[in-house]
């Protein structure tokens, strides 16, 4: 069925279809929507859900760790400095193996409180040892969720799947609900091997030594790997439901392109865009959509950009002190392997608007420039 | 190597870390591990002096008093000698004794 929708309410329903059994969570503008949602779908009886207000993120991530924990599929949301309070329980999560799916709308750091869309909240996370999904339409909120538990009750790993404030958040769209006996049937029910059960009690968590304590991130990386593989099987099961693919990487009009964009979130929808306005300029562009960052897809993008001329990487976050994320990962994935030359562009930071002509600008630019630079900051003021 | 340590009397086999769980989860009950081990101050009630408030059997962390035919008495397996019973005991009836003397 066809609705309407805001992203929030995308990853709302995502959850409702999910049939998520715990939701712990605490308001934070622009999430708040996500769970209001959720908390009205459960007070109205639409979905069989224990809704737990806590006090903090903090406690919104240990809650769903203590129902994961006892094999329940939970479900959290949250942005910005709700997510960074969230931090010690990431780790946790990740390290006790717990699926348990987190959407986080992409929100400026604080202070300097804009409100608006950057990647720096949740790139901050990225080692942590979750899954980063990076959405890039309210279809794609609605189906990561459902995609994140059916990949991540297979690895054993939490995912985190991130979104735009207020471009993806706040905006409506068309958006297809699959039905919800279709999603039974692609999503079974939880039943993990080890979890807390009274009738087979266990210590969860406890004390261990450097005897076990190498081996347990061994297998996570172990699962990382094999998360590659699984994202990759199960988008092509659910292709086979709803008609849509959802892979690591989306590569745009890049078989024959002599440079090469690389995009994350909404920028990288406007980028398809302006990669077809330059192509009818004769400029032969293609866009590389990067949706999942954790696992880094290092194989799958050597392949889309092995014949290309230049790379030019557009980042709406920044590691001060270093430059764009998205840049520092695609040239360690590109080092000893390719000598094809790299732009780090920043754009977007803080929610600014960066529109068909700008991501054209940067195109443009690079086409003209032989000297690839780190960190160009395209419409900064200065 | 075949372990039977699961409750529900589903035996493990363990040949090596890649058999152990990927998590810090222990394969069943941890009771085996007899933390009073750990104790170097042993607390001893005076059963003279007590009450019966079970005021300790509240406060022991482990838990480790027991309530036997009506009154506290300490699980030497598990207690970690903590003293906590000790100092919240209101008719000062749990003597501290130096361990291993
Ligand atoms: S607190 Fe003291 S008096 Fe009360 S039950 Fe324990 S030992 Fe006895
Ligand atoms: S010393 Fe500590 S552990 Fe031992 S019985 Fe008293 S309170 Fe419990």
């Amino acid at each position: 069925m066809k609705m309407t929708m805001m992203g929030n309410y995308a990853a709302s329903w995502g959850a409702q279809l999910s049939r998520v059994q715990v939701i712990a969570a605490y308001p934070i503008t622009p999430q708040t929507l996500i769970v209001e949602k959720l908390s009205e779908i459960v007070a109205d009886g639409e979905l069989d859900a224990e809704f737990i207000k806590v006090e903090s993120e903090h406690s919104a991530m240990s809650g769903c760790i203590g129902a994961s924990a006892a094999g329940a599929r939970a479900y959290t949301a949250t942005s910005a400095q709700g997510l960074a309070l969230m931090h010690e329980m990431l780790h946790w999560a990740a390290l006790a193996r717990l699926p348990i799916v987190l959407t986080n709308v992409n929100r400026a750091m604080a202070p300097g409180w804009s409100i608006w869309a950057d990647q720096n909240d949740s790139l901050s996370q990225r080692d942590t040892g979750l899954m980063h999904i990076f959405a890039s339409s309210s279809q794609d909120i609605l189906d990561s969720t459902v995609l994140a538990y059916k990949i991540g009750e297979q690895v054993l790993l939490p995912t985190l799947i991130s979104f735009d404030a207020f471009f993806l958040s706040h905006t409506m769209e068309v958006v297809d609900m699959p039905p919800i006996e279709d999603v039974d049937k692609f999503l079974p029910p939880y039943n993990p091997e080890y979890k807390l059960d009274v009738n087979d009690p266990r210590s969860f968590g406890a004390l261990t030594s450097e005897e076990h304590y190498y081996e347990f991130r061994y297998k996570m990386q172990e699962a990382m790997d094999q998360a590659i593989n699984i994202i990759k099987k199960e988008g092509k099961e659910f292709e086979k439901l709803t008609g849509r693919y959802y892979d690591l990487i989306h590569p745009y009009r890049c078989e024959d392109a002599d440079l090469i964009l690389v995009t994350s979130g909404t920028i990288a929808e406007t980028t398809n865009v302006a990669v077809d306005e330059l192509r009818e300029e004769g400029k032969k562009v293609g866009n590389l959509k990067i949706r999942i960052i954790r696992p880094y897809p290092k194989q799958d993008i050597l392949n889309v950009i092995k014949n290309c001329k230049k790379i030019a990487v557009i980042d709406r976050n920044i590691s001060c002190g270093y430059h764009g994320i998205f840049a520092q990962e695609l040239k360690s994935a590109l080092y000893n392997e390719t000598n094809i030359p790299v732009w780090g562009y920043l754009a977007g930071i803080g929610g600014r608007d960066v529109k068909i002509e700008n991501i054209k600008e940067i195109a443009d630019d690079t086409l003209k420039s032989d000297k690839p630079e780190d960190l160009i900051w395209k419409g900064v003021k200065l | 190597m075949a372990i039977k340590f699961r409750t529900d009397g589903k035996e493990v086999k363990i040949t090596g870390e890649k058999d152990m769980p990927p998590m810090a989860a222990s394969l069943g009950l941890m009771t085996w591990n007899k933390t009073g081990s750990w104790r170097n101050l042993r607390p001893v009630i005076d059963y003279d002096k007590c009450i019966d408030c079970f005021i300790c059997w509240k406060f022991c962390p482990e838990p480790a008093i027991i309530i036997v035919d009506e009154r506290p008495v300490i699980d030497y397996d598990y207690c970690k000698g903590c003293m906590l019973c000790a100092e919240e005991c209101p008719k000062d009836a749990i003597i501290t004794e130096v361990e291993g003397k």
